[in-house]
């Protein structure tokens, strides 16, 4: 199940990322497949992107609320939070697990090795922090002198966007290396941070800041989709407290909002069939692996 | 014996929660402005300019 979770990573991150003109064009791509929302963290300013970041989308509607409103639009990001909401309701955090290209990446860094630490459970609380001010309140509030505010995430913090679009284009386009400032540096410096933290903790953007994470963390217990635990099959072994790479313990928060439904503890840790595949109440997959059948 | 299959209606509820406000986004043409919006470098969003 992992190999399988692992190319779904890698064919969504192309997926997202299908537009190989760009050494050719030099420039991002512009067709009418940018109407899509990407379900994972991934900068639409990325010049293979096919499809637009919500997070990104939804700060450049807000900070614009103003002039769009004075204009009789009804630009309040109804049609990008709608999208976010329908992934959400259906998936989760299934995204983080199982399609984000940035969570792929910090998977991939955290195979490095060395020594690995734990994440403070209190960090968790941080990417709410981060969804409601730097995504939601500082780019509708804080407005310059024509009433227009600053995409505060994208800005000043998101390091997918430094790695998927900032470091490209000043490759595809050097002239833009006369322009860059503190800010990129800024950024360079949060996105080395998060390479090097990534090595030795498991994801710790996705458990720390990512406001997409934040979103889809509050769907979790009712996402169409979940992971379910069967208690009278649990013997609280504490098997799938082991495997969990968000350091959850899945028998006594089945339905944790950190949970990213990786399969882990389903296919690699419990031997007892408690944890399954449920769909709208459904039950699936609980029977059906072989790490079970030989153990049991 | 087989538990009778009871469908949870939580998704669904926010399943047509969130439809409604996707199809008002696209009554009010926010599609449109998302695509304008994405086709162009926001080049200060990534770190430059």
């Amino acid at each position: 199940m992992e190999a399988v979770r692992k190319w779904i990573q890698f064919f969504s991150t192309f997926l997202v990322n299908g537009f190989w003109g760009f050494p050719v064009t030099k420039n991002i791509y512009q067709g009418p497949l940018k109407v899509i929302c990407s379900p994972g963290l991934n900068c639409y300013s990325c010049p293979a992107a096919i499809a637009y970041c919500p997070l990104g989308s939804l700060q450049q509607l807000l900070l614009g609320i103003r002039f769009s409103l004075e204009t009789g639009s009804l630009y309040v990001g109804t049609y990008v939070v709608g999208s976010m909401g329908l992934i959400g309701a259906v998936l989760g955090r299934f995204v983080c697990g199982w399609i984000c290209p940035f969570g792929l990446f910090q998977e991939l860094l955290h195979k490095i090795p060395s020594a690995k630490w734990r994440i403070p459970k209190v960090l968790n609380y941080g990417k709410y922090v981060f969804l409601a001010l730097f995504v939601v309140v500082f780019p509708l509030m804080l407005v310059d002198d024509f009433g227009f505010g600053a995409p505060w995430f994208c800005k000043y913090v998101c390091p997918a966007g430094t790695l998927e679009a900032g470091i490209p284009m000043l490759i595809l386009q050097p002239e833009l290396k006369s322009t860059i400032g503190w800010l990129y540096w800024n950024k360079i410096v949060i996105l080395l941070l998060f390479v090097m933290w990534s090595v030795v903790s498991s994801r710790p953007f996705c458990r720390t800041t990512c406001p997409l994470g934040a979103f889809y963390s509050f769907f979790n217990r009712h996402r169409l989709v979940r992971l379910k635990l069967n208690e009278e099959k649990c013997t609280k072994c504490g098997a799938c407290h082991k495997v969990c790479p968000m350091e959850i313990n899945f028998n006594e928060t089945p339905y944790s909002p950190e949970c990213i439904s990786c399969m882990r503890c389903m296919t690699r840790a419990c031997t007892y069939g408690a944890i399954s595949l449920e769909v709208a109440g459904y039950s699936m997959l609980d029977d059906a692996l072989p790490v079970r059948q030989k153990n049991v | 014996m087989k538990k009778k299959f009871k469908p949870r209606k939580a998704p669904f509820i926010l399943i047509g929660l969130f439809l409604l406000l996707f199809l008002f986004g696209i009554a009010v043409e926010e599609p449109l402005r998302v695509l304008e919006q994405a086709k162009a470098i926001c080049l200060s969003c990534i770190g430059i300019g």
